[in-house]
């Protein structure tokens, strides 16, 4: 008797070997794809918010508080720059955190749980090292949009430096990428939602932002809440951004504190965040 | 147990449902058990999210310690109806009128959202013989009562800071409820045009410049006359000047004007919601 | 005759250009268990909302207990127990409050729906879950809370709107035990399904609906009987060869149906139809005979098969 011919699928000349090598080197890439085109379904709101933000902020917020300030402190009161200057690039770089911990919150709770894309994407070749990573390029290329609005309203109105503003885009994505993995590394590891989602804005985000030196230097706040700026990401960030934009005194050792800080908080949380996924998309 | 009667009960002793005796224009939209709702509102508050409402208490006491403190130093103090006052006590009036806002627009659109979409709550309450503004009222009252939560609390600390100006301050508790309802009134019917999380984000980008331009942190005189118009056309400007006219104790005629503008809102909105659910869940 | 619980004539719902229901005309009789019969799409779960009251009838006549559903909402469903297609339990609050909170929205005193409660978990075989988060329990018993969380207020009439799918065998069974049991005690029923086993085991009479319009009415047994045969027998040749077969086949039983993937051949005498279609030659891969289902009326009556 004859052995029964199996059925074989038609896969149409397609090398299974070389899918794998390609996903093994460029599955964060695909991943990042996945989630910017599925970005294209709220692209008019991303877009509002980002180019709105800066004119808001700085245009709103930034001009009426300046008048305040600069009529008391005269208007070199302020780290001796008028306070618009002051704020501006510690605002773009608050706008950067709260974007990037927005999307790792919601995006990461969600990719495991509301809608389980990083089980669906670990039954492809592609690992979770790679979804972390993509993950969180996807969130710089969010970030990007409202960072390059604000550098642009800087120049436009002549606030500080053209070249600083122009700086502020890499330390803002710096700061994105250390607040996001930061984030995700927590947030990876809650499986189930009884609203502690929320503290991450609450607790984390807007104290941060009110108490690490973005509407005053940090000293006018009483010495003892000073630590809150010393581990606030954002502070680090914030005065780079200001010896960009209007060359702030920083000592090189700082500078180099400051990046070093930013990078040691991204890696460290970002291999956190890849131990997490592992394990979590291990059963 | 094999049981002859599936459901215990002997047919005497079941109890049917009252009818509903509601008359007139409100027949079949209204069942006079607002009750309901709003027991079950507080008994999930009470089990399971009541730490998610305790934290909500804590935004604007960061928001006061951070910009009274830190931009007080700064500013000094700014002129309200005349009287210098001080920086911080100018400011703590708007932000108890910021949280009734930001409180009432929370719970009538995020949480809202979320029943209407991923709970379907209120396609289990529409299913008795609660009628849609039955559902709406309850909601309501349930973020006025958050609302009540937050503003005494918010009240506690402004007095131990020193902040409250004049007796009249008390009556900063109910306009922050006169606020919160006004809110919470229109926020559910906004809500129900909502498709997708991204919609929502339209919804905190109409707050966010009401949020830092009405008179929150600088008074709006630093405008063109044009745009002080159209920031004096949100109600949350209304919400702040009024109540801060009661902590300062600097009460002035347009009181009353606030308090109709918030009526008319409230009305409007109430009729609005219901006329939504009606459309959404009884079409 | 006691007056129908539920009566529609000429029944209608349309969504712009679309018609969900077009013009149905049905009675409901007291103490009866009644089913939509029909694919997803054929306008049930409409034709359900609208007896809920929870959607406004576009054209047509509709009464519910007495009631006309397009101003009394309030008061026809505090007479109903309503079974929603997808559970609709109240994840944020415990089983047993699930049933007490849902209680008060019928304006029941509460002493009274704590006690209706705790006979209900136990009719719903949930009394060990009664502390339990909703979002923990099972599909089945999900479905069961639901059913009981119906039965709050004692209703006249159940409207359970497929209340068995997605669940596994076992599951059904117990479910269907259950609502044999209220049905028993005289609840009337109505129920939608695309299952025809479901509607053969639990409806008395049953409406067959297809794009919007009632195509065939009366009891599981009758509606077999005057649109199928007493048997089928199913035969399979592999997806390329049915058509062909079938060709073959033609003449033996009463009918012949081609599906893409198999030949249906009904007839009164399955057995006899096989030895037929094996003395022309012709060899299956597999065959197998059965008795015929309301699958087979629904397929004579509109020409598809009820799941695709």
């Amino acid at each position: 008797m004859s052995t029964l011919e199996q059925p074989v699928a038609d896969v149409g000349g397609v090398d299974h070997a070389l899918i794998a090598s390609r996903a093994r080197g460029w599955g964060w890439w695909f991943v990042a794809e996945h989630r910017i085109r599925a970005m294209r379904s709220y692209v008019a709101s991303w877009i509002a918010i980002s180019v709105g933000s800066p004119f808001l902020f700085l245009l709103g917020l930034g001009l009426g508080l300046g008048l305040l300030v600069d009529a008391n402190q005269g208007a070199q009161g302020v780290d001796g720059v008028p306070y618009l200057v002051f704020i501006a690039p510690a605002l773009s770089m608050a706008t950067a955190m709260q974007t990037a911990a927005q999307e790792n919150t919601y995006g990461v709770f969600g990719g495991f749980k509301w809608f389980p894309m990083f089980f669906a994407m670990n039954g492809t070749p592609i690992s979770a090292a790679h979804i972390v990573v993509g993950f969180q390029v996807s969130v710089l290329v969010r970030v990007l949009l409202p960072l390059v609005a604000f550098s642009l309203v800087m120049v436009v109105f002549g606030i500080g430096s053209p070249l600083g503003a122009l700086l502020l885009l890499p330390i803002g994505l710096l700061l994105a990428a250390a607040v996001g993995f930061a984030v995700m590394a927590w947030v990876s590891t809650q499986t189930e939602d009884r609203g502690q989602l929320s503290f991450v804005e609450r607790f984390v985000v807007v104290p941060l932002t009110l108490f690490s030196g973005t509407y005053f230097p940090l000293e006018t706040l009483p010495a003892f809440l000073h630590w809150i700026g010393w581990i606030s990401p954002l502070w680090h960030a914030a005065e780079l951004g200001r010896g960009a934009l209007y060359g702030a005194e920083l000592a090189p050792v700082m500078v180099l504190v400051h990046v070093g800080y930013l990078v040691l908080l991204a890696g460290l949380t970002c291999w956190l965040s890849i131990r997490t996924f592992r394990r979590r998309l291990d059963k | 147990m094999t049981g002859q009667r599936a459901t215990q009960l002997h047919a005497t002793e079941l109890l049917e449902a009252p009818a509903p005796t509601v008359r007139g224009p409100l027949r079949g939209i209204y069942a006079g058990n607002t009750r309901s709702v709003v027991v079950r509102g507080l008994q999930v508050m009470a089990r399971t999210n009541w730490v998610v409402v305790l934290t909500g208490f804590f935004e604007p006491v960061f928001y006061l310690l951070s910009m009274g403190a830190g931009l007080g130093a700064l500013i000094g103090t700014v002129e309200f109806y005349g009287v210098d006052v001080e920086y911080a006590a100018y400011i703590a009036p708007a932000l108890m009128a910021v949280s009734a806002m930001n409180g009432a627009v929370y719970d009538s659109t995020m949480n809202v959202f979320f029943k209407m979409n991923f709970a379907k709550l209120y396609q289990q309450m529409l299913s008795t013989s609660l009628g849609p503004l039955d559902v709406a009222l309850g909601e309501i009252l349930l973020a006025l009562f958050r609302g009540l939560l937050y503003a005494c609390g918010f009240m506690v600390v402004t007095t131990l800071m020193g902040l409250n100006l004049s007796w009249t301050a008390v009556l900063a508790i109910p306009a922050a409820l006169i606020v919160a309802f006004g809110f919470a009134s229109f926020g559910m019917a906004i809500t129900s045009y909502m498709k997708t999380f991204q919609h929502l984000d339209y919804v905190f980008f109409l707050m966010m410049p009401m949020f830092l331009l009405s008179a929150t942190f600088f008074p709006i005189e630093v405008y063109p006359q044009g745009f002080q118009w159209v920031i004096q056309a949100m109600p949350l400007w209304h919400g702040v000047d009024m109540i801060r006219q009661l902590t300062t104790g600097l009460i002035q005629p347009s009181i009353l004007m606030h308090l109709l503008y918030f009526a008319v809102m409230i009305v409007l909105g109430l009729w609005f919601t219901t006329a939504r659910l009606r459309a959404l869940f009884l079409r | 005759m006691p007056a129908p619980v539920i009566e529609a004539t000429g029944l209608t719902k349309r969504y712009g250009d679309f018609t969900a229901v077009d013009g149905i005309d049905f009675a409901i009789q007291p103490g009866e268990a009644f089913g939509f019969l029909g694919p997803n799409g054929a306008g049930k779960s409409t034709t359900m909302r609208m007896i809920a009251a929870t959607s406004t009838r576009t054209s047509g006549d509709l009464s519910v207990l007495g009631f006309d559903p397009a101003d009394h909402g309030p008061e026809i469903r505090a007479q109903l127990g309503i079974v929603p297609q997808a559970d609709q339990l109240d994840e944020e609050l415990r089983v047993i409050d699930n049933l007490i909170i849902y209680g008060r929205y019928f304006g029941l005193p509460v002493p009274y729906v704590k006690r209706r409660a705790e006979e209900l978990l136990e009719f719903a075989q949930l009394t060990e879950k009664r502390r339990s988060r909703v979002d923990g329990l099972s599909g089945g018993m999900k479905r069961r809370l639901t059913i009981a969380r119906g039965l709050i207020n004692s209703p006249k009439a159940m409207l359970l709107d497929e209340p068995t799918t997605g669940l596994d065998p076992q599951a059904r069974h117990v479910l269907w035990d259950r609502l044999f049991r209220l049905k028993e005690e005289g609840t009337t029923l109505v129920l939608t399904t695309h299952y025809m086993d479901e509607a053969e085991q639990l409806c008395d009479r049953l409406v067959v609906v297809d794009k919007g319009t009632i195509v065939a009415e009366g009891s599981p047994s009758s509606l077999i009987r005057q649109y199928s045969t007493r048997e089928v027998l199913e035969v399979r040749f592999g997806s390329a060869h049915n058509e062909a077969a079938s060709q073959a086949i033609e003449g033996i039983g009463s009918r012949v149906e081609v599906l893409p993937d198999r030949v249906l051949v009904y007839a009164d005498d399955g057995e006899a139809a096989m030895s037929a279609v094996h003395e022309r030659g012709l060899r299956p891969i597999t065959s197998l005979v059965r008795r015929s289902s309301l699958e087979d009326v629904f397929l004579r009556l509109t020409g598809r098969s009820l799941i695709e």
